[in-house]
C-alpha cells in the first residue's frame, strides 16, 4: 500500500552573492552588526594608518653625501614617514651579512639554489631515488659556491658568512637530518625487542627536550669547546647546526611518534601475518599511513624551526635576523629599525606561508588519491 | 612431509594476560585439509587461541607446530610459518594507502620476491575468484565491507598459504554482506584448503565443517562433527551457549 516518494533536486540555497554572505554571517544579529561596526572601524584605522606611514609619507631615497648617504630627510619625518631607503641602501648587508662585498652573487647563488631544491623537492612526481642524488649534488655545490676556495673562486670562511644563506643552511640542513633521526628515534621508542634502545631514545628525547634551545646553543658554543682537547676545532656555525638539529630531532621524534600510536593495531598485524619484515613492514605499511596523519603538527615543528634559527644571533652567528639588526647599528641609520624588521618579517612570512600552502595542498591531493 | 602430520598442532598450550588465565591447556590437532570451526562465548580465548598459531599472540606454554615447524623466539621458524600460514581479520585490515591490487602484492613481491608482472597476474586471478577484479584499481576506502573481507581473502591467498586461518571474518559485516564473504569462504573449503575459522555462523559450520570446537574460558570444551554438536551436546556449557545463539537468531 506503499506509494513510494520520488527523488526530485535539492532545493537551490535561497540567496548567493557577497551581499547575501555578508547579510548571513557579518549582519546576522544586533550584536553581530556591532560588532562588525567596531571591527571594521579598527581594521580601516590600522590600515589607514600603515598606509600614511609606509606609503604616503615614506621616503623611498636619500641623496649621496660626502660621508655616505644623508638621512637628515629621514630623521626628519621619523614618525610620520617610513624610511625605505635604509631597505635599497642595506638589502645587501641584510641578505648576505660580512660576506664580501665583490663575491656576494655566490650567496644570491645559494639562495636561488635552495628555492629551487624546495621546489623540486615538493613536487610529488620527483619522488624517487635521483631526488637523494640531486640534493646531495645541492648540497656540494652550495659547498662550493660559500666556501670557495676551488675553481679560482676564493676563499670565504664560515666567519664571514652572513644574512639569508645562514638561515636557509640552518633550517634545511636541520630539518632535513633531524627527520630521518625524528623517525628512528620515534621507533626506538616504541620497541618492545629492544629495552636498551627503546630508553636510549627516550633518554635523548627527554635530555633535548628538557632545556630551551638558547641553553643547548650556549652549551655547543662555549662548553663543548672546553670539553675538547686542545687544537680541536669545530667551527661554530657547525657546532649550532648540530644543536639545532639534536633540538629538532627530539620534537619531531615525538610527532613522529603520534602518528605511530594513531594507526590502528591491525594494519602491523595484517603486516606481520603476511610475512613482512619489521623494516618492510615499518616503511611500506606503517610509516606512509603514519606519516600522512602527521602532517600539519610535521610543518607546524618545521615553520617553528625555521623561525627558531633566529636564536644563533646569541652566539654570535650571522643569520638574517641578525644581519638585519646589525645593518641599522651604524650610526647614519640608527633608528630606521622598524623599516628593516617589517622587511625581514616579510622574508619569513614568504618562507612560512609557502610552507603552510605546500602541507594543506599536500594534505589535499593525498587524501584525493585515497578518495575516503 | 607426511599427508599423516597434523597441518596444526598444539599441545597443552598456555597463556596469560598478566595475571589472568586465558588459555588453558588448549590441545588441538588439525589435519592435512581439515576444516575446523571454533566457537564459543565471547572472551572464551578462541580469538587468542587462533592468533597463537601465527604468532600475533605469544604463549607461555606448551608447544605449536604448525606445519611440522615448531613455533619458537626463533625468527626464521616465524617467517616460514607466515608463509605458509594466511590470515583474515574481522576488521578487514586492508592497507588504506594502496589500492587493491598493491594490497595484493604487496606480500608477494616483498616476501616471496616474485615479480611485479607475475604478482599482479596472480593477484588478478585471485580478485576474480573472489569475484571483484573490476574493483583493482580502487582504494579500500572506496569498497563496501564485504567487498573488502572478499579483498582480503584474496590478499592472502596471494601468498600461496597452505593453512587459512580466520578470526571472525563476518562480525564487523552487515547481515546483507555476510553470505558473499561466507560464499567466498565456502568456494575456498571445496579448493581443499585446510582451514581454521572462529565464527558464530552455525550455517556455515554445518556446511563445510569437519570438525566444531567449542571453547569457554580458556579451554577446548567439547568437540565432534558439525551435527553431533548442535544436535545432541554432551556438555551443559555447550547446551547454554548453543540457546544462547540460536535465541538470539
Amino acid at each position: 500500500m506503499s506509494t513510494s516518494i520520488a527523488a526530485r533536486p535539492r532545493p537551490a540555497a535561497a540567496r548567493t552573492g557577497p551581499i547575501a554572505w555578508a547579510r548571513a554571517n557579518l549582519f546576522n544579529t544586533w550584536w553581530s552588526t556591532a560588532l562588525t561596526l567596531a571591527l571594521g572601524y579598527l581594521i580601516l584605522r590600522g590600515a589607514w594608518a600603515f598606509l600614511d606611514w609606509g606609503v604616503i609619507h615614506a621616503i623611498w631615497q636619500v641623496p649621496q653625501g660626502p660621508k655616505g648617504p644623508n638621512t637628515d630627510i629621514c630623521r626628519a619625518a621619523a614618525g610620520t614617514g617610513a624610511c625605505w631607503a635604509v631597505i635599497g641602501e642595506k638589502y645587501r648587508f641584510i641578505l648576505f651579512g660580512f660576506y664580501p662585498y665583490a663575491q656576494q652573487w655566490r650567496p644570491a647563488i645559494v639562495i636561488a639554489l635552495f628555492i629551487a631544491l624546495y621546489c623540486i623537492s615538493a613536487n610529488r612526481r620527483f619522488w624517487r631515488k635521483e631526488l637523494a642524488l640531486i640534493w646531495i649534488a645541492a648540497m656540494v655545490l652550495i659547498g662550493i659556491l660559500m666556501w670557495g676556495g676551488v675553481f679560482g673562486l676564493t676563499l670565504v670562511t664560515e666567519s664571514q658568512w652572513g644574512g639569508l644563506p645562514i638561515t636557509l643552511i640552518l633550517a634545511t640542513f636541520a630539518l632535513a637530518l633531524a627527520f630521518p633521526l625524528a623517525v628512528l628515534v620515534a621507533l626506538g621508542r616504541r620497541s618492545t625487542r629492544l629495552p636498551a634502545v627503546k630508553l636510549l631514545c627516550v633518554m635523548y628525547v627527554e635530555l633535548i627536550r628538557g632545556v630551551p634551545l638558547i641553553t643547548l646553543l650556549f652549551m655547543a658554543s662555549v662548553m663543548f669547546p672546553l670539553f675538547m682537547p686542545n687544537g680541536f676545532d669545530v667551527d661554530k656555525l657547525l657546532r649550532a647546526q648540530v644543536a639545532i638539529t639534536l633540538f629538532a630531532g627530539a620534537y619531531l621524534a615525538e610527532v613522529v611518534r603520534a602518528g605511530l600510536q594513531s594507526l590502528p593495531k591491525g594494519q602491523a598485524e595484517a603486516a606481520d601475518a603476511l610475512g613482512l619484515s619489521y623494516w618492510k613492514k615499518t616503511l611500506l605499511v606503517v610509516l606512509p599511513q603514519a606519516l600522512r596523519l602527521v602532517i600539519p603538527p610535521l610543518v607546524n615543528t618545521f615553520i617553528g624551526f625555521f623561525k627558531d634559527t633566529s636564536l644563533v644571533l646569541i652566539i654570535g652567528i650571522f643569520d638574517l635576523l641578525k644581519s638585519g639588526i646589525t645593518a641599522v647599528a651604524e650610526p647614519a641609520w640608527q633608528g630606521f629599525g622598524n623599516e628593516v624588521y617589517i622587511v625581514l618579517a616579510l622574508i619569513y612570512f614568504a618562507f612560512c606561508f609557502a610552507m603552510s600552502r605546500y602541507s594543506r595542498g599536500l594534505e589535499r591531493e593525498l587524501d584525493r588519491a585515497r578518495r575516503r | 612431509m607426511s599427508d599423516t602430520q597434523p597441518a596444526i598442532l598444539l599441545d597443552k598450550v598456555n597463556k596469560w594476560y598478566g595475571a589472568m588465565h586465558v588459555l588453558r591447556d588448549v590441545s588441538l590437532s588439525v589435519g592435512q585439509k581439515e576444516r575446523v570451526v571454533v566457537c564459543g562465548p565471547s572472551g572464551s580465548g578462541k580469538s587468542t587461541m587462533i592468533r597463537c598459531i601465527n604468532r600475533l599472540e605469544v604463549h607461555q606454554e606448551g608447544r605449536i607446530v604448525v606445519d611440522g615447524t615448531e613455533l619458537t623466539d626463533d625468527l626464521r621458524a616465524l617467517d616460514t610459518i607466515r608463509r605458509e600460514v594466511g590470515m583474515v581479520f574481522q576488521s578487514f585490515n586492508l592497507f588504506p594507502h594502496l589500492t587493491i591490487l598493491e594490497n595484493c602484492t604487496l606480500a608477494p613481491i616483498w616476501v616471496r620476491k616474485m615479480p611485479k608482472a607475475e604478482a599482479e597476474a596472480l593477484a588478478m586471478e585471485y580478485l576474480a575468484r573472489v569475484k571483484i577484479p573490476e574493483q583493482a584499481k580502487k582504494y579500500p576506502g572506496q569498497l563496501s565491507g564485504g567487498q573488502q573481507q572478499r579483498v582480503a581473502i584474496a590478499r592472502a591467498l596471494c601468498m600461496k598459504p597452505k593453512i587459512m586461518l580466520f578470526d571472525e571474518p563476518t562480525s564487523a559485516l552487515d547481515p546483507e554482506m555476510i553470505k558473499e564473504v561466507l560464499d567466498t569462504m565456502i568456494g575456498l573449503a571445496e579448493t581443499g584448503m585446510t582451514m581454521v575459522c572462529v565464527t558464530h555462523e552455525m550455517g556455515f559450520a554445518r556446511q563445510v565443517a569437519d570438525r566444531v570446537i567449542f571453547m569457554d574460558r580458556g579451554e577446548v570444551v567439547e568437540q565432534g562433527p558439525p551435527t553431533q554438536m548442535f544436535e545432541s551436546p554432551q556438555t551443559d556449557r555447550l547446551k547454554l551457549f548453543l540457546g544462547q545463539i540460536l535465541r538470539g537468531h
